[in-house]
């Protein structure tokens, strides 16, 4: 081979000696670094692998939320079902208005109660995320809810976050729990959100809601969000109240916000 | 007054200027969502032969959106330029396109003549352009702006190297600079788009990629994509501060929608002149804008979305920018829906800024419930290089691990120099080849390691 005689570099990241200046610094970043060229553009591999990560977004937002797995998931106990007044997935994505409003069928099904909260497991842009962390996050948050009233968990498909508003004000609910799928990006497709608003009515605005992020395999677990979560949920009892106000009191920084980008 | 126009047999009538251009517009999903869109292919036809029609002074003494309610509105009548004006006044909108293609609008009249074109005039007129014809007049124009370098000029490719990370973690950053740097890219900035939005990050993120231009001397500028409050804090503290960044819109409601008023501009825009920071000029802002802004805050007026973001471009140009740029497929599929409608409004947004005199660049990207994928990116990329856009985006790999979307990759802005020929800006391009980056005879980027570079130790590489 002529580069044992001739010390070119090769394309790319990798040096004539073989060794990957690019290695080390990936530790500090999941940013495609170091890729390296044929002439001016990517080797084979790479283009490939963008374009699975790329199908794997995209068939999380396509996918249809799997109702039978939930219904597995949640072991026989009854749950409720409703779709927004988005019809099919093409509908939901140009139109998030019709994903934020109940369809006729769906607030009529809906029961009335006397409800300190409803959990809402809603399809969101990832219903790979929901199906993953929707019922154990539901399962959790029982757990650390002792003597709540809480409504039977609604599972909801076309749905956009503000949803969950006239789901709980239709329901009676005092405070509503949006469990969504994340807008998936290329390197985590299955990431799932979490919107709490209190008094939720139709048309409240995204500024009275705290949101925890991020809830996935690898980032923060179900167990994690769930404590945060019932702590942000004593307050907002406590406090009547959602939103700048309650983060504002948050002890910790963490993943609790207030909404800045809704999906 | 109704505007009408007979097609087919049938008569078409659009009640007010808005409805006209509305209806004019090529079908997006923002305008459907807004109810504003065209109903039938027929009717979008005929309010294009009733615009093509339509003196351009009408823009002048019809406001889209009331002079006494918006800011944007009394910016673009206060400081338009009658003189400039003069030779387009009689025209149609029609007459307009097809004095803008001629030869006799040349790079030198085209520049003349940019005071005296409103938003809405550009905007009109692009609805009866086609997209060759949006890239043929966008490429007369020349807008040249400086700061520690040129960018702007005829046979140039500028690009910003965007160098972010999900939580602004320095090593993270540097080793994408680093990346970005050995791919010839970041001539136009090196801008990072912050995870956190606050004075303290800013500085700390500032400081780093100042110490880093000032070590290696690289003729060009950076910039921390924070909130112009944050910024005009930030000089106070004596922080790094070369370019002012600011999202904008094309009303006053949807500018306080992203907590930004003219005056606020106005305070940052002397602030950072008054810094001296530039070497070879003082443009010292940098703007980024996109389609459907102003819907999602409810701030639109009932105007169209590529009308009320060419409104926009009058609030960049009244601050000598460096640098603009639409974000245009960042915003989502319900306002552009697939690679088709991205495409389009890149060249139109491209076209009506450059036409209103803004050194415009784009961000062409696109989201993942989007129907567009890399393909239709190097199909915008070409047509916006062909066009002579004056900056592109560039993230690793083509992937934005902080903001979740898809922009172009270093590689795909190294192909389309190559493609098209064009080159970086020249201080940078000088650079780049005293750094041994930059091979003049085969007049291409080297691939290097960066151990095999004086940038290694950028990154704390070997």
């Amino acid at each position: 081979m002529s580069a044992d005689i001739t010390p070119l570099p090769s394309a790319g990241g990798q040096d004539v000696t073989g060794q990957d200046d690019w290695q080390p610094l990936r530790q500090y970043t999941r940013a495609r670094i170091g890729l390296a060229r044929s002439g001016n553009t990517l080797k084979t591999p790479d283009v490939l692998e963008f374009q699975a990560a790329h199908a794997q977004a995209r068939d999380a937002v396509h996918t249809p939320l799997d109702v039978a797995s939930i219904e597995q998931a949640m072991a026989g106990e009854a749950f409720l079902r409703v779709n927004s007044r988005a019809p099919d997935r093409s509908t939901y994505l140009r139109r998030p208005d019709l994903g934020r409003r109940l369809s006729e069928g769906s607030r009529a099904a809906l029961p009335k109660g006397d409800w300190d909260v409803v959990f809402v497991a809603a399809d969101g842009l990832s219903s790979t995320a929901t199906q993953q962390g929707a019922v154990p996050l539901f399962a959790a948050m029982r757990e650390r809810l002792s003597g709540w009233q809480i409504a039977p968990l609604v599972v909801a498909t076309q749905a956009r976050v503000a949803l969950g508003d006239e789901i709980a004000q239709t329901m009676g609910a005092g405070m509503v729990v949006v469990m969504i799928g994340e807008r998936p990006g290329l390197s985590v497709a299955d990431s799932m959100g979490v919107y709490l608003t209190y008094a939720p009515y139709v048309g409240c605005p995204d500024s009275s809601r705290n949101c925890l992020s991020n809830i996935h395999p690898h980032g923060l677990s179900v167990r994690a969000a769930a404590d945060k979560l019932a702590w942000l949920m004593r307050e907002a009892r406590h406090l009547k109240l959602t939103g700048v106000g309650l983060k504002d009191a948050a002890p910790e920084g963490g993943a609790i916000g207030s909404v800045d980008r809704l999906s | 007054m109704a505007y009408r126009h007979t097609l087919g047999g049938e008569t078409y009538s659009f009640e007010t200027l808005k409805d006209l251009l509305a209806a004019a517009s090529p079908v997006r999903s923002g305008d459907q969502l807004a109810g504003l869109c065209a109903e039938t292919d027929a009717q979008r036809v005929a309010a294009r032969y009733a615009l093509a029609d339509l003196p351009l002074r009408t823009f002048l003494e019809t406001a889209l959106v009331p002079y006494e309610e918006d800011d944007v509105t009394r910016l673009i009548v206060d400081t338009h330029d009658s003189a400039a004006f003069a030779r387009l006044s009689y025209m149609t909108v029609g007459q307009f396109r097809d004095w803008l293609l001629s030869h006799e609008a040349d790079t030198a009249t085209l520049s003349a003549i940019a005071p005296g074109i409103t938003p809405e005039m550009a905007a009109a007129v692009s609805k009866i352009m086609r997209n060759q014809d949006l890239m043929a007049v966008a490429r007369k124009i020349r807008v040249v702006t400086k700061f520690r370098n040129t960018i702007g000029l005829d046979g140039c490719l500028t690009s910003r190297l965007q160098p972010n990370h999900p939580t602004d973690d320095l090593k993270g950053i540097a080793a994408s600079t680093l990346d970005g740097l050995l791919c010839g890219i970041g001539d136009a900035v090196i801008g990072i788009n912050p995870a956190t939005d606050s004075v303290a990050n800013g500085l700390a993120l500032l400081e780093m990629l100042d110490h880093a231009r000032q070590k290696y001397d690289i003729p060009t500028q950076t910039c921390v994509l924070t909130h112009v409050t944050n910024t005009i804090e930030i000089m106070n503290r004596g922080g790094a501060v070369d370019l002012v960044f600011q999202s904008i819109a094309g009303t006053q409601k949807a500018n306080e929608g992203f907590g930004v008023t003219l005056p606020i501009l106005q305070e940052a825009y002397e602030a950072a002149l008054s810094l001296k920071r530039g070497t070879v000029g003082q443009n010292v802002m940098y703007f980024e804008t996109g389609q459907g802004a102003a819907l999602s805050a409810n701030a639109h007026h009932g105007v169209d979305q590529q009308t009320v973001e060419a409104r926009a471009y009058a609030v960049a140009r009244a601050y000598n920018p460096l640098l603009v740029n639409t974000v245009v497929g960042f915003i989502g599929p319900e306002y552009l829906y697939d690679g088709k409608q991205i495409i389009r409004a890149g060249l139109e947004d491209h076209f009506c800024a450059k036409l209103l005199g803004v050194p415009m660049g784009c961000d062409a990207c696109y989201t993942n419930h989007a129907e567009a994928d890399q393909d239709d990116m190097d199909t915008l990329m070409v047509l916006l290089g062909a066009a002579g856009i004056t900056f592109l985006i560039g993230v690793p790999g083509a992937d934005d691990v902080m903001l979740n979307y898809q922009s172009l990759s270093f590689h795909d802005i190294l192909t389309l120099r190559s493609l098209l020929r064009l080159k970086p800006a020249p201080e940078f391009a000088a650079w780049l080849e005293r750094m041994g980056l930059y091979d003049s005879v085969g007049e291409r980027m080297r691939a290097l390691a960066p151990g095999q570079t004086r940038l290694a130790s950028l990154a704390g590489a070997a």
